[in-house]
């Protein structure tokens, strides 16, 4: 049985192409999923992620089971509303899912995690709070749509009552707060996205979803499919789970690094696998690469180095670009010229330093 | 949904094959698939003087979304290919039973052609296909 968001219907009558996502039935493109990228990196588009599952996290003692659960450190939420991004490992340091965490109060989190990975992560997350009392309650009552693209934040500012405007205007990036929106509907308001835009991802309370679709149509805002923010995504350098990490992935080979908060005296789950492949050196590196001879890179792909094997993660035909992007994972230690068997075909690759685009325009290199 | 020509005959897998005056056969993908497929930004040509097989993959176009192969309907050998695609593959998101067709095989057994879908059968493929 497919799952459907509230929106479903509405997607529907604006003729969008449905395509099975993760067991949900979701837009893949309204038409064309070119120029629905474009539109982000031009002017503003939006996305129903209303897939993703919103988890409440209840109890005097939250923190303290954050601060065990996540391998990035919660003591960096100092300030109610802001939001941290972090993988949850498994006692082997690979990656269960990667989410956000957004801090109310010390007794109250709110996690977003992904769609595809609900269910064994709300079992995860389950088994782990008991030891800390803390109430693990799902959310499936709100709705998540995402408006993404350099005039995004005016488009939804506008939406929201006047009085509360300001406030929202200057929201920081990764920090969220509570605003009424169009006929006083509550909205969640984050300055996050996955796009490498600017933007907001609003949670919505389901009855006031279409409502505020159609309000943000009205308000020059357009609407997009799965498809354009996974290429979105991919130029900004941004990770998919299942496809860029698993978990038999550790952070550091998925270039995460910089999530992973070794504070002195927190024993997060994975902390010593992770140290302990530090120590011995890690073996796999996840890098960008750019084809410059016609094709297009996509996962699963071999790819050949003077180190041996590596693999096509996360590859597409980078709109902004008009070349083919990708990450792969191949083994560490000097790589010498990268090839990519496409279909038998050996084709010469560029090793570069990703994000590939940002803020709408090649990086650097690139 | 675009008129199917009626003088195009269809594989299950969405190719057409038109048979030119000359005898040969010009290939192509339907109006459906390059719908289905979306933004195609490239295309993997046969070699001319190449012999293919009918059923057998030939090319390869590729959307933003995925790379799909291309059959070819009859067998035979390939003497043209459609080079303006190299530049332009979204040529065939604009007009794919025209400037869109892919390559030309001159057929080796021409019975093969009556294997092929008629547009009608091929309409109504794509009709239960939707439901």
């Amino acid at each position: 049985m497919t799952a459907k968001t509230v929106l479903n219907d509405t997607h529907r009558a604006l003729g969008a192409r449905m395509v099975d996502f993760g067991g949900w039935d979701m837009p893949i493109n309204y038409g064309s999923q070119m120029e629905e990228h474009h539109a982000v990196r031009g002017d503003a588009g939006m996305f129903d992620v209303s897939h993703m599952t919103v988890i409440d996290l209840h109890g005097p003692r939250t923190r303290e089971f954050l601060r065990r659960l996540l391998a990035n450190s919660v003591d960096k939420l100092k300030v109610a509303g802001k939001a941290l991004y972090s993988c949850m490992l498994n006692e082997r340091g690979g990656v269960i899912d990667d989410l956000i965490v957004y801090f109310f109060d010390d007794a109250h989190y709110r996690l977003v995690v992904n769609a595809a990975t609900r269910a064994k992560d709300l079992a995860w997350i389950e088994t782990q709070a008991r030891a800390f009392d803390v109430t693990v309650k799902e959310r499936p009552e709100f709705a998540m749509i995402a408006v993404q693209g350099p005039n995004a934040r005016g488009k939804v500012i506008g939406l929201i009552a006047e009085a509360d405007r300001p406030r929202i205007e200057k929201l920081g990036k990764f920090a969220a707060a509570a605003a009424p929106g169009p006929h006083g509907m509550p909205l969640f308001v984050a300055r996050t996205g996955y796009t490498g835009e600017d933007g907001f991802e609003i949670i919505v309370p389901e009855e006031h979803a279409v409502a505020l679709w159609q309000a943000l149509v009205d308000a020059g805002v357009r609407p997009c499919g799965l498809g354009a923010r996974d290429t979105l995504r991919l130029e900004a350098g941004m990770n998919l789970y299942g496809q860029d990490m698993d978990e038999d992935v550790s952070p550091w080979e998925a270039n995460l690094g910089w999530t992973i908060a070794l504070d002195e005296g927190r024993d997060f789950i994975g902390r010593a696998a992770l140290e302990a492949q530090k120590a011995d050196g890690v073996k796999r590196v996840m890098v960008g690469l750019v084809l410059d001879d016609k094709g297009v890179l996509r996962h699963g792909q071999k790819v050949l180095t003077a180190q041996g094997e590596g693999e096509i993660l996360s590859g597409s035909f980078s709109p902004t670009l008009e070349k083919a992007i990708a990450f792969a994972r191949i083994p560490a230690g000097e790589p010498g010229d990268i090839r990519v068997d496409i279909r038998g075909r050996e084709l010469p690759v560029r090793l570069v330093k990703y994000p590939f685009v940002r803020d709408g325009k090649p990086c650097e290199g690139i | 949904m675009s008129e199917i020509p009626g003088d195009l005959k269809f594989l299950k897998s969405h190719e057409w094959a038109r048979v030119e005056d000359d005898g040969l056969v010009r290939v192509g993908i339907s109006d459906h698939a390059q719908a289905a497929l979306g933004d195609l930004v490239y295309v993997e040509l046969p070699e001319i003087g190449a012999s293919v097989q009918a059923g057998n993959g030939v090319a390869v176009v590729e959307s933003v979304k995925a790379a799909s192969d291309i059959y070819s309907p009859v067998s035979g050998e390939i003497v043209e290919v459609n080079e303006a695609l190299t530049d332009k593959p979204e040529v065939i998101n604009e007009d794919a039973f025209g400037e869109g067709w892919l390559f030309v095989v001159r057929p080796s057994d021409r019975a093969e052609l009556d294997d092929l879908l008629s547009a009608d059968a091929y309409a109504e493929q794509i009709e239960n296909e939707d439901h």
